[in-house]
């Protein structure tokens, strides 16, 4: 959830009146918002960068509130502020609305086809006549960047330049050339570099060096010059120091290149709707027209036309579980900021979705906003009307009557991790890499490379940790370990095992064999002699490179081999770091469901 | 000496002289004497009274002086009659104790110095330390006791403090004691011996035996509390022994966008081998990639190049609405066979796995609780209410919602109880109603609607018993102990020990 910084006295100015702390917190949970802290740049600074730095700074009070990750119209105070304007009832949503220049003339960019190569998609706007003062552009770039933290991908998807227009000429173009053809001095620096040096200038810059991966292996990179060959920007690393935003800045040409065009269509609106506020005419934003390359007509960005949604008042109260009016649904709506108008029947409403709620993708997005506006807290509460059988999975309800049984025989339940290390499924257990467990591409550390293929290390980890406890420690496990398996849909399967391990000053492998002897009394399943074709359990010596050799055995069931017990080999208990002997039984418990 | 012949002992000195006025001149330990006292006080054949005193014994130090003589009379000898020993000499020979030796040799003005030569001041000495240690190591007195406390300081003895007694014949004097018996046995009771036999006296202030049974780790008492409350409210357990799932599943029927940064390297463990899934529902494949690029249903979509190659990619489940997805599809292939839906209630509890940098409260691994309500008409009233039912079953009768956002519900609602300790509202957990975009493509009728809601096990576990590291809860690392000791879980009572 991204967080945003609020002066208190900005957002109690649009509010109409001052709010106390408990106040202000109950309208944010109400809204869906949430006060995450109440500070001040002093305070900030000070936690950051120590008491000295903070001397001076200013304490004007500050609330820093998390936002929903779908609502980009609430990253800036502008947004923040205007929403919850509306929500109380002191103003109406604004209506935006494109104007023509003074001269009639829009400005006008053309996209050559070599950037299709990589970044192909561009939409423009110009904000005219701004007045920014301090405040107001210290939003205007903390927007830029919260939008590419979050919808923008790191840059990935959609890249935001803007600029002073005053300091360009039109019409503008935008290219797609070899990194050392373009030259320019990139924003707050002096010197002039190509754009193979600007790369390696900005390989040790703390925040743009993560950026530089998203071009810098294409043989072209994106760039936008205007007709007297001046860049603007080499999107999506930086822009030109010539077009720079200041304080006095009067007109704003604003340019987002993109991967992904529906998401640059959305952040480009969302910086229009938010900063068109402080335009000479405010809410009026002047398009640009952009000529692209497949195309021989031009079309014009941004498209600021509200998009309508329908919702009947019956699928809304209906999904809701109230009953309101047509009236009321109009009524609640507005307390969101939307607008909507009822239809002759007064049967559904239509909504005129703005374009700061790109959130909006369906009615049930619209149904959402009258339930936040009527009280989550306020809704009736009822229960589903069907009777149903509860039932639980019979894998669960088998694993624990093992679990269960094993507790009775005296044994103590562990839960060690499913992940493990490829050292530990195989080498420290002597076993050698069948190619049979899942193995992780993005684990952060070497604990987490493989899924387990059986549970016996993590109990004997389990016991390296717990030295200390008296002997003898004897503890189980039951749970699932995974194998790959190319006949499945997901390439792999689960499958339910039981692990018991006794441990004490020796080795006990009578102990273990009367464990699963009980297990399998307790199953109903009979001890059968090897040579009968029976239904049954028997077991009979086997290598397995785990354990003792000669003190080793596996568990035959209706023929077919589920797991082995024995002495665990010596070997193996110096890896596990377990200074004492161990014996260990695991099977599979599957075959008893 | 055994306890018998102690108690012989004493028995026959009191029954010779009547009492015993201090236990002091018994050749016997003083625990040893207690113990035969008292069991013989329990039988009232005796009474007795402590007699507090000290007894002075000597210090390694003084031992080895009461043996070998003081240092001082072992420099005094080190000097020859006629001549004087260097300083230095005196040091090598005698090593650390040279330094004490010379001050006091010199205080007895036994010593005098010219130079760094040390010369004797008298012909001969006598080692009155010697003596006195001997006798103090005899008697455990001294008649001086200015002296005693100069060799306390010097560190040669010091007091001990010693209990005696002084005993009495008791109402029930005998000398022929019978044995007491603690248990009665098969063999009494085949004899009948039981009835004239004394037993002795139980200490119910003593602790009993300690239990060394078996035990079910805490974690999985607190499922299995989980799982009653959603057995008793009809709730049927999900097959979630699935931990690989495809992204398809886990993210893209859930109308999870693929840019979405859940689906990051960050958050994701992804499968090196398998890498891919096989072939998934072709039919469902498609109406999803739709739903996700071009929208459908009354929905506009995300708009984005929806990719298969992403969609394919394995990974391990992040969450068990994966599987709750793939119940949903069944469910819809199964109302369309039948051509009739059938309302369900779905639960599960099990492990999901998140790429987490791991600290005290965030493991790569724990367990979700996840409930799921199909049913046509099921409204967000619906939800609230079972949520309310749910939770009272746990013990937590304030509830609040908090509007939120998850890609695959809308509504979202953040569930908040009120925590009587912190006094405020926290976050137990996140419920809401599946969107139309994620349900019709399963197949679903249209009236169906989806209410479902999730928390962690672990988080009200670690509230429950007062754990505060989640690493001391799950994983190799745990306490044992712990295991062990942990109470049973009633999530509707206090136990006592809750965060």
């Amino acid at each position: 959830m991204p967080t945003v910084n609020v002066f208190k006295d900005v957002l109690f100015k649009a509010l109409g009146r001052e709010y106390s702390t408990e106040e202000f917190e109950e309208l944010c949970f109400e809204y869906g918002i949430e006060l995450e802290d109440e500070t001040s740049e002093q305070e900030m600074v000070k936690k950051e960068q120590g008491e000295e730095k903070a001397k001076g700074k200013s304490n004007r009070g500050i609330y820093r509130i998390d936002v929903p990750a779908n609502r980009y119209d609430l990253l800036c105070a502008e947004g923040l502020s205007r929403a919850l304007k509306v929500y109380v009832g002191n103003a109406k949503p604004p209506v935006y609305k494109l104007v023509q220049p003074a001269g009639g003339k829009v400005q006008k960019i053309t996209v050559l086809p070599e950037t299709a190569q990589i970044r192909p998609h561009l939409v423009c706007a110009v904000l005219r006549g701004i007045t920014f003062d301090q405040d107001t552009y210290d939003s205007f770039i903390e927007l830029q960047d919260k939008l590419h933290n979050n919808i923008c991908r790191k840059r990935t998807l959609v890249a935001i330049g803007t600029h002073d227009l005053d300091t360009l000429q039109g019409p503008f173009t935008y290219e797609a050339l070899a990194p050392k053809d373009i030259k320019f001095v990139p924003l707050n620096q002096t010197k002039q570099m190509n754009a193979e040096e600007l790369m390696t200038f900005y390989e040790s810059d703390r925040k743009l060096s993560k950026f530089l991966h998203i071009i810098r292996d294409s043989p072209v990179y994106p760039v936008i010059y205007d007709s007297n060959r001046t860049v603007l920007s080499l999107p999506p690393i930086i822009n030109s120091n010539h077009s720079k935003i200041t304080l006095e800045t009067k007109n704003v040409f604003i340019e987002c290149t993109a991967t992904d065009i529906t998401k640059a269509r959305v952040v480009l609106n969302t910086i229009v709707a938010m900063f068109s506020q402080y335009c000479a005419e405010p809410f009026a934003v002047e398009p640009v027209e952009i000529a692209t390359p497949n195309s021989t007509s031009t079309h014009r960005t941004p498209d600021i036309s509200s998009r309508a949604v329908e919702a009947t008042v019956g699928y809304i109260n209906k999904s809701i579980g109230i009953h309101i009016t047509a009236d009321e649904v109009v009524k609640y709506l507005a307390k969101m900021s939307l607008n909507a108008t009822l239809s002759s029947s007064r049967k559904s409403v239509t909504v005129s979705v703005p374009i700061t709620r790109s959130d909006i993708l369906h009615a049930c997005d619209v149904m959402e906003d009258v339930a936040i506006a009527y009280g989550f807290n306020k809704i009736a509460k009822t229960v589903p009307r069907s009777i149903t059988v509860g039932a639980p999975f019979p894998l669960n309800k088998l694993a624990d009557f093992v679990r269960r049984e094993l507790a009775l025989s005296g044994y103590t339940e562990v839960l060690p991790l499913i992940l493990c290390s490829h050292d530990e499924n195989y080498e420290w257990l002597r076993r050698t890499d069948n190619g049979e467990a899942v193995k992780l591409a993005n684990p952060q550390t070497i604990e987490f490379q493989v899924v387990r293929t059986s549970l016996i290390q993590g109990v004997l980890k389990t016991i390296s940790s717990n030295k200390a406890v008296a002997l003898p420690i004897k503890v189980f496990e039951v749970s699932d370990v995974v194998f790959k398996d190319e006949s499945r849909e997901r390439k792999s399967r689960n499958q339910r095992n039981m692990c018991v391990v006794f441990a004490s000053k020796t080795s006990a492998f009578e102990t273990v064999h009367g464990i699963l002897d009980r297990i399998m009394a307790m199953l109903n399943v009979k001890l059968v002699s090897p040579d009968a074709a029976q239904d049954g359990y028997f077991i009979r010596e086997s290598d397995n490179p785990t354990y003792f050799p000669g003190r080793c055995a596996e568990v035959v069931h209706k023929g077919v081999s589920i797991g082995h017990l024995g002495i665990v080999h010596p070997e193996v208990l110096q890896k596990f770091e377990v200074p004492f002997p161990c014996t260990a039984l695991e099977i599979n418990i599957e075959p008893f469901l | 000496m055994s306890q018998e012949s102690i108690q012989t002992d004493i028995l026959a000195r009191l029954d010779t002289h009547g009492s015993i006025d201090d236990t002091a001149i018994l050749p016997y330990a003083s625990d040893l004497i207690l113990g035969v006292l008292n069991s013989l006080l329990s039988k009232e054949i005796l009474t007795y009274t402590a007699i507090k005193g000290e007894k002075w014994v000597l210090t390694s130090e003084g031992q080895e002086v009461a043996s070998g003589g003081s240092p001082e009379v072992a420099l005094f000898n080190l000097i020859p009659s006629d001549a004087g020993l260097a300083v230095a000499d005196a040091q090598e020979q005698m090593g650390e104790k040279a330094k004490v030796a010379m001050s006091n040799a010199m205080s007895k003005k036994w010593l005098k110095k010219q130079g760094d030569q040390l010369l004797r001041a008298v012909d001969s000495v006598t080692d009155q330390v010697q003596a006195d240690l001997i006798k103090i190591k005899e008697t455990g007195a001294f008649g001086d006791a200015r002296v005693l406390q100069d060799y306390k300081r010097r560190k040669l003895c010091s007091a001990e403090k010693i209990t005696s007694y002084s005993v009495q014949k008791g109402e029930r004097f005998t000398t022929n004691v019978q044995k007491e018996a603690t248990e009665i046995t098969a063999e009494m009771l085949r004899t009948g011996e039981w009835k004239g036999q004394t037993f002795k006296k139980y200490n119910f202030n003593a602790a009993g035996v300690q239990v060394r049974g078996g035990h079910l780790h805490p974690l999985m008492k607190v499922r299995e509390e989980f799982r009653q409350i959603f057995f008793e409210l009809g709730f049927e357990e999900m097959p979630t022994n699935q931990f690989v799932e495809s992204s398809f599943w886990n993210f893209d029927a859930l109308f999870q966008p693929q840019q979405h940064p859940a689906r990051d390297m960050h958050d994701t463990f992804f499968l090196k081998d398998p890498a891919v899934a096989g072939e998934m529902p072709k039919d469902y494949v498609e109406r999803v990639k739709h739903v996700h690029s071009k929208g459908g249903y009354g929905s506009i979509g995300y708009g984005y190049d929806w990719k298969y190659s992403e969609a394919e990619k394995l990974i391990l489940r992040t969450h068990t609405t994966a599987v709750s997805s793939y119940m949903l599809y069944k469910l819809a292939q199964e109302a369309r066979a039948n051509k009739e839906f059938r309302p369900v209630k779905y639960f599960s509890i099990d492990r999901v796995f998140r790429n987490e940098t791991v600290d005290a409260t965030h493991l790569a691994e724990f367990h979700q609780i996840e409930g799921v309500i199909a049913d046509r008409g099921a409204t967000l009233g619906d939800l609230i209410g079972i949520l309310y039912n749910f939770f009272r079953k746990l013990g937590i009768e304030k509830l609040r919602f908090k509007p939120a956002y998850n890609p695959y519900t809308e509504p979202s609602l953040e569930i908040f109880s009120w925590h009587t300790g912190f006094k405020k509202w926290v976050e137990i957990g996140n419920s809401g109603m599946f969107r139309p975009e994620m349900l019709r493509p399963l197949g679903l009728p249209e009236d169906v609607s989806v209410i479902a809601w999730g928390l962690s096990l672990e988080r009200p576990t670690m509230i429950k018993y007062s754990i505060d590291n989640i690493r001391e809860l799950l994983g190799h690392k745990v306490d044992l102990e712990m295991v062990m000791t942990n109470p049973i879980c009633r999530l509707d009572k206090k136990m006592g020990r809750e965060i």
